[in-house]
């Protein structure tokens, strides 16, 4: 038993150094960029190709190389750190925190998709109302700010700094004279 | 001197000046909103300055960059809740005094030691310009290239505890910025036969994806916490008045802000580090750090001040940004065909003073305007994070849409903005992503061009700077390995 504990100790000893801090859901993302990492090791071949009477040095393989190699020996170093540190319960609930995130990415995609067809100022203005409401902000006055600020939102980069976005599609069902207004400033 | 009259002339167009007016007041004010800071303000706004002149769009950003860490002070020192991420070694001191009612003291210690220190780093770095001016040309393709690997490798080491993350992410950088049509071979580079991925990642998507997108998922999806600021009362003058007893350690902690500033890949985080261990080796009252010191107060706000006006040197040298802000602001070089390097220093003098004028000019305003509104300000420190979340995500669609009017690149922010706010929960670092993409092309292009004049590894050493720069990284490597065998024998034997 003596001699089993002295073969293993150094061992062990070594794998404390990678000892760091964990939060919840480590684990997970430490396991999950270990298998992107690998993946793209496995795409490497396929998706670069060596250019003929070039040097080393230049070679468009050489920085995709030295970048997938780098992040699948770190990925693996970062695994062996989270596997050694000690772990915090809490691995689903931490999943479910992300899962969260697509909701709110969901409505930008929504923001995104319907700008070019309702127009920018509709949009800001009902999304920053939604958003408001869907926070718990539903008084009055906490709606009216949300109207304030999309619409502050819209003054301040279309029409003061003409930033480029398109207008409605439904903008074109207006009078001549207002719709090229709106499409300009709003 | 020479410089000095024709960069006034470009400062004092009314275009740059507003620019300047809204970028330091919008900075201290975004600054002093937890949970929005400069990174994400600028995100935001880079694709909005493209269309202004250089100067114009770099102003605004400088002011948004180099005011927001007085913004910042302000909810570290009533709330204990740090504005940026660099204002949080000011709660250790800052908080204290306020819970002693010393608020007021603490925010003038914290406003004088700020000025304090971006005053003294931008005078050093107009000094040193002409020195700055004769060295900058000594570096072709292969210091570059070695400035830039010194640089990354001091930025994965410097994050303790997340080396491993840290190297993952600046690997990952690297890569997708080779991602796309390779511009010499015109090979395809892991765009898995997708047109959309045939242009490669652009910078500026990610940033916002990374930097604003994440933040507003964050944001919206937590809950509002809400803690009362101290209430204050009284001036905040005589407590900078107080700061000239302390003129020693502001010196020594702006000096180190300025020192590690220049160095790429470091920033403020060591910088302020240094100085606070400093003040507190030297203090007289050592026990009181961490209890409302307010050496260590200052110590943290100078040195974290005198960073950006030190960080702007490797960019403008060397066009090698030495930290995610700096590297964004290169963005709005390229864009505008300015070209960050050795020829901006020599060629362009007039407009590189004209900067460093513009960040003195912004500081000022800064001052100015909080001395004037710290009591509105805190009204602004209250806003609920929700509806900053509603805030951040309006605006980003203005950055992203309005750079292309791409779905794609909104979506591709939105893949981005999942991924950075998993990052941020789990505590692993942002920044490496960004740098690993600029300093990655960077280095892939120097690495090219140096190699046709290299015939051995011996070449390297023929040239002072470049061996300096070898034996710089070579003496970072053999100090890491060092502190793991001592971390090692400490903790594991």
């Amino acid at each position: 038993m003596q001699e089993k504990t002295g073969i293993e100790q150094p061992s062990v000893n070594v794998l404390k150094m990678f000892r760091r801090e964990r939060r919840r859901g480590d684990f997970v993302f430490a396991v999950a960029m270990l298998v992107f990492s690998l993946f793209l090791l496995a795409s490497f071949p396929s998706q670069t190709t060596r250019a003929e009477f070039t040097a080393w040095s230049a070679q468009p393989t050489l920085w995709p190389a030295i970048a997938v190699i780098g992040m699948v020996i770190f990925a693996v170093l970062n695994l062996l750190g989270s596997v050694m540190s000690p772990r915090i319960p809490g691995r689903l609930k931490e999943l479910r925190v992300w899962l969260g995130f697509t909701e709110f990415a969901g409505w930008f995609i929504v923001y995104v998709l319907l700008v070019p067809v309702l127009g920018y100022l509709p949009m800001s203005l009902l999304m920053a109302v939604a958003l408001f409401w869907r926070s718990g902000y539903r008084s009055r006055k906490m709606l009216g700010f949300a109207v304030l600020m999309g619409l502050g939102t819209v003054l301040l980069f279309k029409t003061g700094l003409r930033v480029n976005v398109p207008g409605g599609a439904v903008y074109e069902w207006l009078p001549a004279g207002l719709r090229n207004f709106l499409i300009v400033y709003f | 001197m020479e410089h000095l009259l024709p960069a006034f002339e470009l400062l004092l167009q009314p275009a740059v000046i507003v620019a300047l007016l809204i970028g330091s007041v919008g900075g201290v004010v975004i600054g002093a909103i937890p949970g929005v800071g400069p990174a994400v303000a600028i995100a935001i706004l880079l694709p909005t300055t493209f269309i202004f002149e250089p100067l114009v769009g770099l102003s605004l950003l400088l002011g948004i960059y180099g005011s927001s860490m007085y913004g910042g002070a302000l909810p570290a020192i009533l709330m204990n809740t740090p504005g940026t991420a660099v204002n949080a070694l000011t709660t250790y001191d800052g908080y204290p005094l306020t819970r002693k009612g010393q608020a007021q003291r603490a925010l003038g210690l914290a406003y004088s030691a700020s000025f304090f220190g971006a005053v003294v780093s931008i005078i050093s770095l107009v000094v040193l310009m002409p020195v700055l001016a004769k060295v900058a040309p000594m570096f072709g393709s292969r210091e570059i290239f070695l400035a830039a690997l010194f640089g990354i490798i001091l930025m994965i080491l410097t994050h303790r505890g997340q080396v491993f993350a840290a190297g993952m992410m600046t690997c990952f950088g690297i890569l997708l910025n080779t991602v796309g049509m390779e511009p010499i071979n015109y090979t395809q580079r892991f765009t898995f036969g997708q047109s959309w991925l045939s242009s490669g990642v652009n910078l500026v998507v990610v940033v916002l994806g990374l930097f604003a997108l994440s933040q507003a998922f964050l944001l919206l999806s937590g809950s509002d916490k809400h803690v009362e600021p101290q209430k204050i009362s009284g001036s905040v003058f005589s407590a900078m008045r107080e700061f000239w007893q302390h003129k020693r350690v502001a010196a020594v902690s702006s000096g180190a802000g300025v020192g590690i500033g220049i160095i790429p890949g470091v920033g403020e985080f060591v910088s302020q580090f240094v100085a606070y261990s400093y003040a507190s080796r030297t203090s007289k009252t050592p026990e009181q750090f961490g209890k409302g010191a307010p050496e260590g107060l200052i110590a943290s706000e100078a040195a974290n001040n005198s960073v950006p006006a030190a960080a702007l040197i490797p960019l403008l040298a060397l066009g090698v940004p030495g930290e995610s802000l700096t590297a964004m602001m290169l963005a709005v070089f390229y864009v505008h065909n300015v070209v960050p390097g050795p020829q901006l220093l020599t060629g362009q003098m007039d407009f590189v003073i004209a900067l460093y004028l513009a960040l003195l000019f912004l500081n000022i305003v800064a001052l100015l305007f909080l001395l004037g509104s710290t009591k509105t300000l805190i009204r602004v420190i209250n806003i609920p994070n929700r509806i900053v979340g509603t805030m951040v995500l309006l605006f980003s669609f203005v950055g992203v849409y309005s750079l292309r009017n791409s779905l794609t690149d909104c979506l591709i922010a939105t893949g981005f903005g999942l991924f950075g706010a998993i990052l941020k929960r789990l505590n692993i670092p942002i920044v490496p992503i960004i740098l690993g993409m600029v300093l990655g092309g960077i280095m892939e292009a120097k690495f090219r061009s140096a190699m046709t004049r290299i015939q051995s590894p011996f070449d390297l050493f023929d040239r002072p700077i470049s061996a300096v720069l070898i034996i710089a990284i070579v003496g970072l490597l053999l100090m890491a390995l060092r502190t793991a065998a001592q971390h090692y024998r400490r903790h594991c034997t």
